[in-house]
């Protein structure tokens, strides 16, 4: 045991500078480290209407009406849990892991620490985050809230994330990624590993909405195992200066399945290199990779890889992008790979501008020229959600139509 | 009503129609007869007014207003309604939002789609995947939310099997009757149309005041609709030209 954190120590300490595979590089002295201590939020309700109203924008509901539990980290410290359905376990990353000797087999197991500079200074720190656990054959009937906030200017966040959803069991969990307001520069750095058992089932939706001046690098991978399912929606719509992320499902059991969802919006100034990958590596496995992003004037790097390595695979990888102005840029680029033969996985990809005849086919009926693109848009958007729970359906949707058209 | 006067129209530098004048008056069905190509899909689209098709002489007259240079949803809001042949598919728009935005959330799509058999497609995105007769049906139900003054149908009975074109037939006259209290007072006060017909099967539901024969991209006749339609089925259009002759 004690072997290993030796060596995941040098191994992070010789990745301490080693570049992403992607994006831009952010120097990480450029930033303070976020405070470790916070005062403890006994009521997200208590907090001051302006980090109320950013909580909401993210799908966080402050009353904690409707959530099963909710765990706030401000900056680098978990400054609020709490838990309402005894069908979930929430806690922070470092209490759990002093809790459960268990969980060390885990931790930092999914997710290399030496991928990055960011995987590696995320080690490095100790990073705290949220831990949620559904026991084996647990069914939570309402989401899990989880909210990262950057509440100081020029200071990195490191978190890290373990969900285990043991066999059988299912979960919700809404993550809501933000920053008060008056941060406009910072760094988020979030490891998530994301287990996924025998038969059980995870709804993933994360919502982010940083600031113009944010670099952000979630690294997620998750693990599936044998009739489990794997569903992520990732939404992003508002102005941040760089995300990159390719989170990673592994189905490893016969008959896993995943679908990820993203929809995303790129501003001006905003880079957002956002990629999916499904690795098949257990017989009748299948992926759904759905991406729907539309740029108006910011440069979106839609990637999605499927590898398939298990017999009787399906996947399905679409990438559709709208460039709505001049100034914007849409790169899609899907990667299909078959090393062993029956296997079928096809890709769509498709970026242009909207279609001309849709727009007049709805001016037709009265509606204005604006009228008639947001309605294509939101339209647009709407199909990169589709086949999730209508719950959540309905909380992302009203995250579209608050904050998709103030653009 | 609709007054069209020496109407040349180009789609990508090509000519498409010349000269073309017709006119609908108020209350009054007015019918477009014409073979494949002659232009008559044209004609109608560039009354509504989408922009490829370029008007580079004559003019559209709505209610007495010069219409030519205006955009398709300010034509709409005039009063012209059109039923497309083949609409796009709007993908991620389903049928149900759709009727909502147009009736202002006024009306109930349930009820106006239960009339015409289209409750379960209310959660189907706007055309995808739509067959000829359900396309038609979707069409009209846009189309009574809308309510137009004057309605452009082109083709409404193309593709729907011979069961769905009573409805289709129905509900279009139903349309067109909206707000009449007697026959008779359909000049005063009744809806306008310009359909657009290769069978005349819907001339079965909807009594049609005057026909229009479009061949080679101009108007070449004009007259009483069922006549020209018995002379269309029995010696096609290649009367046409010597309509014009006996005109």
């Amino acid at each position: 045991m004690q072997t290993d954190q030796v060596n995941l120590k040098k191994r992070a300490e010789s990745a301490a500078e080693k570049k992403a595979a992607f994006g831009e590089d952010f120097k990480l002295d450029r930033f303070e480290e976020g405070s470790r201590v916070s005062k403890p939020i006994e009521d997200l309700q208590t907090l001051d209407e302006e980090s109320k109203k950013t909580l909401l924008q993210v799908g966080v509901v402050p009353s904690e009406e409707g959530r099963s539990g909710s765990l706030l980290v401000l900056d680098n410290a978990v400054s609020h849990s709490s838990l309402r359905d005894k069908n979930v376990e929430l806690m922070s990353t470092q209490k759990a892991l002093k809790k459960y000797e268990w969980l060390k087999e885990y931790s930092w197991k999914l997710v290399a620490v030496d991928t990055d500079k960011y995987t590696a200074k995320t080690y490095l720190e100790n990073a705290d985050g949220y831990f949620i656990r559904a026991p084996a054959g647990k069914k939570s009937s309402l989401p899990v809230q989880t909210c990262l906030l950057l509440g100081s200017n020029k200071v990195f966040q490191t978190v890290h994330n373990i969900v285990v959803v043991e066999e059988g069991a299912s979960l919700d969990i809404i993550t809501g990624c933000t920053a008060k307001k008056g941060v406009e520069e910072g760094l988020h750095l979030g490891i998530s590993e994301m287990y996924v058992k025998k038969g059980a089932t995870l709804n993933f939706t994360m919502i982010h909405n940083w600031a113009e001046q944010i670099g952000v690098r979630p690294r997620t991978v998750v693990h599936v195992e044998e009739g489990g399912t794997y569903v992520s929606n990732y939404i992003c719509l508002k102005p941040v200066r760089s995300v990159q992320m390719y989170p990673t499902v592994k189905l490893e059991g016969e008959g896993a399945v995943t679908r990820l969802n993203t929809i995303a919006i790129a501003h001006s100034g905003s880079e957002l290199d956002l990629g999916s990958r499904a690795i098949f590596d257990a017989s009748g496995t299948k992926a759904e990779l759905i991406s729907r992003t539309i740029t108006i004037g910011g440069r979106i790097i839609a990637r999605g890889e499927m590898i398939g390595n298990a017999k009787g695979a399906k996947g399905h990888l679409e990438c559709k992008g709208l460039v709505l102005t001049d100034k914007g840029s849409q790169l899609a680029i899907p990667i299909l790979e078959a090393n062993v033969d029956d296997i079928e996985l096809t890709h769509e990809a498709a970026v242009g501008k909207i279609a001309k005849d849709q727009v007049e086919y709805l001016m037709a009926r009265g509606l204005t020229e604006d009228e008639a693109v947001g309605m294509i848009v939101r339209g647009f958007l709407d199909v990169g959600i589709r086949g999730i729970p209508e719950e959540l359906r309905k909380e992302i949707e009203n995250t579209i139509a608050q904050t998709a058209f103030g653009m | 009503m609709l007054k069209i006067e020496d109407l040349t129209v180009e789609v990508n530098g090509k000519n498409l129609l010349h000269d073309v004048n017709l006119e609908v008056k108020k209350g009054y069905t007015n019918v477009l007869f014409g073979p494949n190509g002659a232009g008559k899909s044209a004609l109608m689209r560039t009354i509504m007014g989408f922009s490829e098709y370029r008007v580079v002489k004559g003019r559209i007259l709505f209610n007495g207003e010069d219409i030519t240079g205006l955009s398709v949803d300010e034509r709409a809001r005039l009063g012209l309604g059109i039923m497309m042949q083949r609409p796009p598919d709007m993908s991620g728009i389903k049928l149900r939002d759709l009727v909502k935005v147009l009736s202002k959330g006024q009306r109930d799509p349930e009820a106006l789609a239960e009339n015409l058999d289209m409750k379960r497609f209310l959660d189907r995105d706007v055309n995808v995947g739509f067959s000829g007769g359900e396309i038609k049906r979707s069409e009209l139900l846009q189309l009574a939310v809308q309510s137009p003054s004057l309605y452009l149908l082109d083709e409404p009975e193309s593709g729907v099997d011979l069961v769905s074109i009573e409805q289709v037939g129905m509900t279009i006259k139903g349309l067109l009757e909206e707000g009449l209290d007697c026959p008779g007072e359909s000049c005063k006060k009744g809806k306008s149309a310009l359909i657009i017909t290769h069978t005349g099967q819907i001339l079965d539901y909807v009594k049609a005041d005057r026909g229009f024969i479009l061949c080679n991209g101009t108007i070449m006749c004009s007259g009483n609709p069922l006549k020209m339609l018995e002379e269309i089925k029995s010696r096609g259009y290649e009367e046409c030209i010597k309509c014009r002759l006996i005109k």
